[in-house]
Order: C-alpha cells, then structure tokens, then sequence
C-alpha cells in the first residue's frame, strides 16, 4: 500500500495574472505613473506611462500590505527593465493603502474606482457598482470619472468576492466554474436568507443535505448576493451606464441576476474587472505629476 | 459629491450622508462628535478642499459608535447641530 499525502484542492484559488504592453517603450514616456491597490483579499500594480495602460499584476493579498504592495508591484513590473525608482509617482489605494511603503500619496478606493471605470468603460458609465473581497461600494461618476455620490455600508463579507471562495471551497466548485454553473438551474430556488458567510454556509449545508443539487444552492447563493448589493443602489440611484468593477464583476451568476432585478445590462471591459481601482490611482497619479508641473513652472 | 455611509441596526437600515458640495470645511463637527466618527478628508485628490467623512474605523461600526445619540432626538444631534451650512444629514 502507498503511503500518500491528501492534497487539498483549493477550489477559491482565482486565477493570478499579469501584462505588459509589447508595444510601449517606457524609456520615451514623459510620465510614468503607477496604482497599488491593495485589497483585502486581491491585489493591484497598474503601470501607465503619459495615460497608456503599459503594465499590471492582480494576485492575492498576503499576510502584510507593505509586502502584497511590493510583491504586486515587482509583478507588474517583470521583464520590463523598469524600477519602482523609474515611476515618477504612485499612488496607494484600497484597504491596505496608507501601508504601501513607495506610495507618494493615498487616496480613497471609492475616487479610484470612478476614475478607473472611466476609463476601462469610457466616459458614458455613470454607475459603478465595485464588489470586492470584503466589501461592495456604489458609485455614481460623471463623463470624467468623477465622483458624485457614493454609498457603502457596514456590512463585513456580505456580497462579495471572499464570501464566493468560501461557497467554492465549500461546494468543491472551482470559483470560475461557481457563476456559470449557478445559471443552470432551470428553475430559479428561493435565495438563501442571510449573506452573511458565517449563515449563509450553514444555510448552504442543510440544503445539500436536503438533496439540493449543487447549481441549485450556488444559485440560491448568488441570487440572495444580487439582490443584498441592489439595495446599495437605492440612495446613489442607478443611471445608465452601469458597470461592475471587482472580482465579482467576472461571476456572471451575480451579475446576471444583478441586471435582471435592475433592468438593465452591464458594460463589458477588455481589461480584467480588478485593475479598476489601481488603474484609477495611476491615473491620477498622472494628474497630480501634471499638477505639480504646472505648480513649478508658475 | 453625496457621501453616503450605510449602516443597519436591530431597527432597520439608516445612512449618514455628506454633502461636501454643503460642507465649508470648517471642522467643527469633528470635536463636536462625542465618538470620534468623523474626520477631515480631500473631497478631490486633484484638488486640496478638505471635507468631513466618517473615519474608515468607524465605517463598519457606525451603529455601534452613533447608537448612544440616538436617544437625544434628531434636532439636537451634536454632529448635525454642530454644522453650521447643513452638509450633516442622518436618515432617521
């Protein structure tokens, strides 16, 4: 008999991923700006230089901000020649945000979030609905990605990414199997009664030993996530365009029923719905270089 | 910009809104809050205006930290009494 060691899948385990520009020679540009997002469960390094998407990195969050910061930042920057130094300015945003050692300054997720789906959705979206890790933020923004109003609230895991994870590990579903998977349910179950992940898994368990099928439960999940974060909307208002930024962006179970209870479609981006934030806090990483020239020459 | 910050209690569901385009920036509700709630941030990060926010530490305990001026009645809430151009608004 073979003596083996049980591996344990990680279903949560989302894809880490990273980009760069072949095009772009960074050494020409006049501005190089960078945005760090760090999250509570992913990750961000954008890299632009004068306003061009050059490079980034998305991959989990560890132990310590400082580290995911620099860890996500080196990422981004692999097989690029370019150096933190070479960046002109960064900026750090997210949860972890004031903890990015080589950040110039740190500005709010929410400022981020509207810049950055300016300009991954192009200036006609007005709505962003951002469902990250541990908490989900509406925002509404002008043509230029400026914020106008915005509500978040208490609420801990409640709809969002690390609530998912925990449903994938639970159902042993790879997490980008978890939205597809829920929309095949012919018929749609009642979702369950809390999103909090403490009852919702315990919910999620009576009803597996029910005999609930699998998509039936993941169903039930992501409907109750839909409907828990529409209610976000009903002060900030839903104006077309709307857009979801975050790693939940990428569940079409979520986002599916989402549209469904309000109506209406979401943008689709080439870029991947987590960047948002950081590529928002290049951007305006630009914008303050921009500034303080503009300051230095007056 | 309307800032909303959401909180439920056992009764229902309530926001403290800022209206920073209201807001002077005047600070005065900072010390007037008993709990500390608030704070100075910028309202743009291209521009330098200061405008009051509920702290990130406070974000997910609102309830918690606003509960004990409940029982004092809107009218005379210290944060929002303390607000000379009305930028300070409770939902209940």
């Amino acid at each position: 008999m073979s003596a083996g060691v049980a591996v344990k899948k990680e279903y949560w385990r989302w894809q880490e991923s990273n980009w760069r520009s072949a095009d772009i020679d960074w050494r020409e540009a006049d501005i190089v700006s960078a945005g760090v997002d760090v999250g509570s469960v992913s990750s961000q390094a954008v890299v632009m230089t004068d306003g061009e998407l050059f490079a980034w990195s998305n991959m989990r969050t560890g132990s310590n901000s400082p580290d995911s910061a620099r860890n996500a930042m080196a990422w981004a920057l692999e097989h690029t020649g370019m150096k933190v130094e070479d960046v002109h300015f960064v900026v750090g945003t997210g949860y972890g945000r004031v903890n990015v050692p080589f950040a110039h300054k740190a500005i709010t997720e929410i400022h981020c979030h509207g810049r950055g789906a300016n300009f991954m959705y192009g200036d006609r979206v007005r709505t962003v609905l951002d469902m990250g890790g541990q908490d989900c933020k509406a925002i509404r923004c002008d043509a230029r990605g400026k914020v106008e109003a915005f509500q978040m609230n208490d609420k801990c895991a409640a709809g969002t990414g690390r609530g998912m994870e925990v449903f994938a590990d639970l159902l042993q579903i790879p997490i980008h199997e978890v939205g597809p998977l829920s929309l095949s349910v012919v018929e749609e179950p009642p979702p369950v009664s809390s999103t909090c992940v403490v009852f919702a898994k315990s919910e999620a368990s009576a009803l597996l030993r029910k005999g609930w099928p699998k998509e039936r439960v993941l169903a039930a999940y992501c409907s109750a996530m839909a409907h828990r974060v529409a209610t976000l909307l009903e002060r900030v208002g839903v104006e077309p365009e709307f857009a979801i930024t975050g790693g939940i962006g990428k569940n079409p179970g979520v986002v599916r029923r989402l549209e469904k209870e309000l109506g209406l479609s979401t943008l689709k981006s080439e870029f991947d719905t987590q960047i948002a934030g950081a590529l928002g806090a290049a951007l305006f990483g630009r914008s303050l270089v921009q500034k303080q020239r503009a300051k230095a020459e007056a | 910009m309307q800032a909303h910050y959401g909180y439920e209690d056992g009764s229902g569901r309530y926001t403290i809104t800022v209206d920073t385009e209201l807001c002077n920036g005047c600070e005065d509700c900072i010390p007037a809050c008993p709990a500390g709630v608030l704070e100075m941030v910028e309202e743009d990060p291209i521009d330098e205006r200061t405008v009051a926010a509920v702290a990130p530490a406070h974000r997910k305990q609102i309830k918690y930290s606003c509960a004990p001026c409940k029982p004092t009645g809107y009218a005379s809430l210290p944060c929002v009494a303390a607000c000379e151009p009305g930028a300070l608004a409770h939902s209940w």
